[in-house]
């Protein structure tokens, strides 16, 4: 006796039956997850980079005291983390179609990013005058420059770009020429810029603070 | 699909769960940067502060980015694929030791 074909009607219900949307989400949402799952692995691959230069390195420099390097990367971590509850203001405010308050909330993020930015330069010509280039520093481990300003100017460079990405969205939002979900997916960008950096402040800063 | 969005138009998730989330993962940085001042070996500072790293990643991807609320089967197709590349990359890492053991003392 031969079984039923398979259709609709007689495959179990699954989460992986496939469909129009099989993950019931739209595809510029996917499309930003897995831009996330590989920029993920970009980052991981320069960690990974940094943590086998510093195992193989004697003497790794632990040049970042308490004041004012420490506490500046903590409130850059603290001001990040605010910005990504911004966001969530955000993305919620724009579910429920108050344009003019997420684009407020959205603005405010922006201004987080920004005020990262320049505690992070700021933080960046405090080493460059303290003699650090990307090949030498005043330590005599050569790579200390190379892995600081490649992990650390990545991120930046992706903050930057997370500004300007959440003020076209901001803009678009409020004159009605973006939806909520590109509200939404712009956010997924920013707390993934936030989660990079949970793991940049420990193993950047923190495992080269200098103890005394 | 559409109907899931009208869904969320219609109850928008409480603020404040996000702001618990929020405040866990400022406690969490507070305890990183006081146990990065303890006389701790080098290995178990790293192994505790990587570990709080993931737990503040994990609240992140799950909460504000949504994904405890999306479909088993998205998390099930993005995150297994991810740790195991990042692990991957760990491979050629034992050689780091090697090049430090070489090195003249």
């Amino acid at each position: 006796m031969s079984s039923p074909p398979l259709n609709a009607a007689t495959v179990p219900d699954s989460v992986w039956n496939g469909g129009v949307s099989p993950y019931a989400i739209l595809p510029k949402k996917l499309g930003m997850w897995l831009f996330i799952v590989s920029d993920a692995i970009t980052f991981s691959s320069l960690i990974v980079a940094y943590s086998y230069v510093r195992v193989a390195s004697q003497n790794w420099p632990r040049p970042f005291q308490l004041w004012p390097s420490i506490a500046n990367a903590a409130v850059m971590t603290v001001v990040l983390l605010t910005s990504s509850i911004t966001v969530v203001m955000a993305v919620r405010a724009a579910k429920i179609g108050q344009r003019g308050v997420a684009a407020g909330w959205l603005l405010a993020t922006m201004l987080g990013g920004i005020v990262f930015d320049v505690l992070h330069i700021h933080e960046w010509l405090g080493l460059i005058g303290d003699g650090v280039r990307l090949f030498r520093n005043p330590w005599g481990v050569p790579m200390f420059g190379a892995s600081f300003f490649a992990l650390t100017g990545l991120h930046m460079l992706h903050v930057t770009i997370g500004v300007f990405y959440l003020g076209v969205i901001a803009w678009g939002f409020h004159r009605a020429r973006f939806t909520s979900d590109d509200v939404e997916i712009s956010g997924l960008y920013w707390h993934f810029v936030d989660l990079v950096w949970m793991f940049l402040f420990p193993l950047v800063y923190l495992l080269s603070a200098k103890v005394s | 699909m559409h109907a899931t969005t009208t869904a969320l138009h219609a109850h928008p998730e409480p603020k404040r769960g996000f702001l618990i989330v929020w405040g866990w993962l400022l406690a969490l940085t507070g305890f990183e940067v006081v146990l990065a001042y303890q006389h701790l070996a080098l290995k178990v500072m790293l192994l505790m502060l990587m570990a709080i790293s993931v737990v503040k990643a994990a609240l992140i991807i799950a909460y504000f980015m949504h994904l405890i609320y999306e479909r088993k089967s998205l998390v099930l197709t993005l995150m297994p694929a991810m740790v195991f590349v990042i692990a991957m990359l760990f491979v050629v890492f034992p050689d780091s030791v090697r090049l430090l053991n070489m090195r003249p003392h």
